[in-house]
């Protein structure tokens, strides 16, 4: 009970402490902070309209959370999902150039497949790196992220461009049977179903799996997982291309429901902001659904606090770094023996300092 | 392709080397001292940032490019104290709180620089090396960022600070064994908090050289991973500031073949091109580190290397 109550109440502390140090931030922008709060809370979820344009954004943020949620939970720090999501839509853009596609769902299908496959393949890519020479993840990962932007500018802006589209290069656009509609005539697309099933699938294959299991234990605990000689390489791979294939997929769902072609309005941040929310989420996929919905809510706030306030559009971006550091720090807090740490206050005694739950699972990670 | 566009595409890339290994000589200067001391800050990605928006706002209000440089610095060094004081609280990962920073400091950098993005600051006066050659691709080629040669002699005066004095022997200590410091009596938490804040410090210069010499103007995607491939290169120049000069030098050479190949009008490819740096840097992590073994040279409490 008490766990469970910091599980969520730091978390959610950590969000109400930074939306207040974001007031005190507009503040000296001379914009009164509880004109921010109020718009920020209607621009997120006031209206019909603005719950819509929160849960289109959800749905990427989902699936790019679960590509840094799943490799974490097999000890791996992989920041790299924004490469993977513009892979993934990039693949799903080309496979049509490729090979003739059905136009109907079965070829929707085989687009968002596509977009899987390459997200999966490209996160795996910083796992075997990882696994087999000793590189870091998290860098690697950034840089392949890099390099994948690179390729799909080079792509787009070359051998795939639509000769058609002048100002902004793109690839053709998906014919109409392979996209993705509305979800009951609304501007919300079944990427958002995708994203929730994807959640809730992976957040009870590693919570109830034998599999599931393997790799929270190679995450948790190498040494052990050694030792009862689990196929840790295998399995840290099978979790990189399980989290890859995610952002694929959400570059995919990006492209045939959002954007209808591949180009650079792909590029949106999607995949680093889906490493807030799986921190803040701790790795949880269950958890990932309503902070992604509530950091969806944000970014579809910011529109409307740039038109109504004139606060640059990088204010968002703002407040999730604040929400980044705020959540962090309060990992200090978490397993804090309350009651000593005040008698502590009254005595010059320092009280005992046992790991907490977090610095294991953070702190092994590095082995 | 003629003699001439040879030399010129040759000279492109030469000087492209100098200008555009700058913000890395300077970051993974600073990159390398926060090292030394037990610390990986991935952050710097976003001191780079912050600090280039930073000092060309300075520059822009001041009217002089030096005031701009030390604003650059100053809000580089405060980002990266934020960093070590973060650290320092029990049960934060460095690795994490990184990636927090990189997106705090972006976000900052953004917001505030709005206003900056149309003006023109005035720029760091440029050393012009190249006068021997008659030349004109070759002069215009080695105009030199002025700040390059304090980062070189910054450079030798780290390498000699870590070697032979206390302050030098303090951080390594730190960095190579916790305990022993603790020991001696001397604060771990202290030494990194002070190593990391001077790491963004110098990081900070990097910062001012982006957008006070090269490209010379503040934009929103001023820095695409510099910062992150510092911390890469500093793996890459074994932790040793002299090799850090060399390998900014390298890397520079390779980010400066996408646009010297398009100023002598080969356009195919750029993009391909401009990720030559990040595949770089990782052909070169996998020449340099080998599974289950630790990086000759790497500090003994880095947790990022192993």
């Amino acid at each position: 009970m008490r766990a469970t109550l910091t599980h969520i109440g730091l978390p959610a502390g950590a969000i109400l402490a930074s939306l207040l140090l974001f007031g005190v931030f507009v503040w000296f922008a001379g914009v009164s902070p509880v004109d921010v709060w109020v718009l920020l809370f209607k621009g997120a979820f006031g209206d019909a309209y603005s719950w819509q344009n929160t849960l289109q954004r959800a749905a990427p943020l989902m699936l790019t959370a679960l590509c840094v949620a799943v490799p974490a939970r097999s000890g791996l720090v992989i920041i790299g999902g924004e490469g993977a999501l513009v892979l993934g839509g990039l693949a799903c853009a080309a496979l049509p150039y490729v090979v003739p596609l059905p136009d109907n769902l079965a070829g929707t299908v085989l687009v968002g497949a596509a977009g899987a496959t390459a997200g999966a393949l490209w996160i795996m890519l910083a796992g075997w790196l990882r696994q087999y020479r000793g590189i870091n993840e998290t860098i690697s990962s950034l840089l392949l992220a890099y390099v994948a932007i690179g390729l799909f500018k080079h792509f787009v802006e070359g051998p795939l461009r639509d000769p058609a589209s002048l100002n902004k290069p793109s690839t053709n656009a998906l014919s109409e049977g392979l996209r993705i509609g509305g979800i009951a005539g609304t501007d919300v697309h079944w990427g958002l179903a995708l994203g929730l099933v994807a959640c809730v699938a992976l957040g009870l294959w590693l919570r109830w799996t034998p599999s599931g299991f393997s790799i929270r234990v190679v995450g948790g605990n190498p040494r052990t997982a050694q030792l009862v000689g689990l196929p840790a390489t295998r399995l840290i791979l099978l979790a990189c291309a399980l989290g890859g294939a995610c952002a694929g997929l959400a570059g995919a769902v990006e492209v045939a429901a959002v954007h209808t072609s591949a180009n650079a309005s792909l590029i949106a941040g999607y995949g680093y902001a889906g490493i807030l929310v799986s921190f803040m989420a701790r790795h949880n996929p269950l958890g990932i659904i309503p902070v992604a919905i509530l950091f969806g809510g944000f970014g579809a706030a910011g529109s409307l606090l740039q038109r109504r306030l004139g606060l640059p559009d990088a204010s968002v971006l703002v407040l999730q770094g604040m929400a980044f550091v705020l959540i962090l720090a309060s990992e200090s807090l978490r397993g804090k023996d309350w009651q000593a740490f005040l008698a502590g206050l009254f005595r010059p005694a320092v009280p005992a300092k046992g790991p907490s739950p977090a610095q294991v699972s953070m702190g092994d990670k590095v082995a | 392709m003629t003699v001439d566009q040879w030399v010129a595409l040759a000279a492109g890339i030469l000087g492209g080397a100098l200008r555009v290994g700058a913000p890395f000589l300077f970051v993974s200067l600073g990159e390398c001292l926060t090292e030394k001391s037990g610390r990986i800050n991935l952050g710097l990605e976003g001191v780079l940032v912050l600090s280039a928006m930073a000092a060309f706002g300075g520059a822009y209000y001041s009217g002089s490019p030096w005031v701009g440089v030390l604003c650059g610095a100053v809000a580089g060094a405060l980002l990266a104290l934020l960093h070590g004081l973060l650290c320092s609280l029990d049960g934060v990962n460095d690795v994490a709180t990184g990636i927090a920073l990189m997106m705090l400091g972006m976000g900052l950098a953004f917001y505030l620089g709005k206003p900056l993005i149309q003006p023109q600051a005035p720029q760091i006066p440029a050393l012009a090396l190249g006068n021997w050659s008659d030349s004109p691709a070759v002069r215009s080629a080695l105009q030199v960022n002025a700040l390059v040669p304090i980062g070189v002699v910054l450079a030798g005066v780290m390498y000699l600070t870590f070697r032979s004095t206390r302050w030098g022997l303090l951080v390594r200590m730190a960095g190579d064994s916790a305990q022993a410091a603790r020991a001696l009596g001397y604060s771990v938490s202290g030494i990194r908090i002070a190593a990391t804040t001077a790491g963004g410090f110098i990081a900070g210069l990097g910062g001012a050289s982006l957008t006070l010499f090269y490209p010379g103007s503040w934009n929103e995607g001023i820095s695409s991973g510099q910062g992150l491939i510092a911390v890469a290169l500093v793996i890459f120049a074994r932790w040793s500031p002299l090799r850090c000069v060399g390998a900014a030098v390298l890397f520079g050479g390779a980010g400066a073949i996408g646009p010297a190949l398009q100023s002598v009008g080969i356009s195919w490819g750029y993009h391909l091109f401009n990720t030559v740096p990040y595949v770089l840097t990782l052909v070169i992590l996998v020449l340099t580190c080998k599974p289950g073994s630790v990086v000759v040279g790497s500090p003994g409490e880095l947790s990022a290397t192993r």
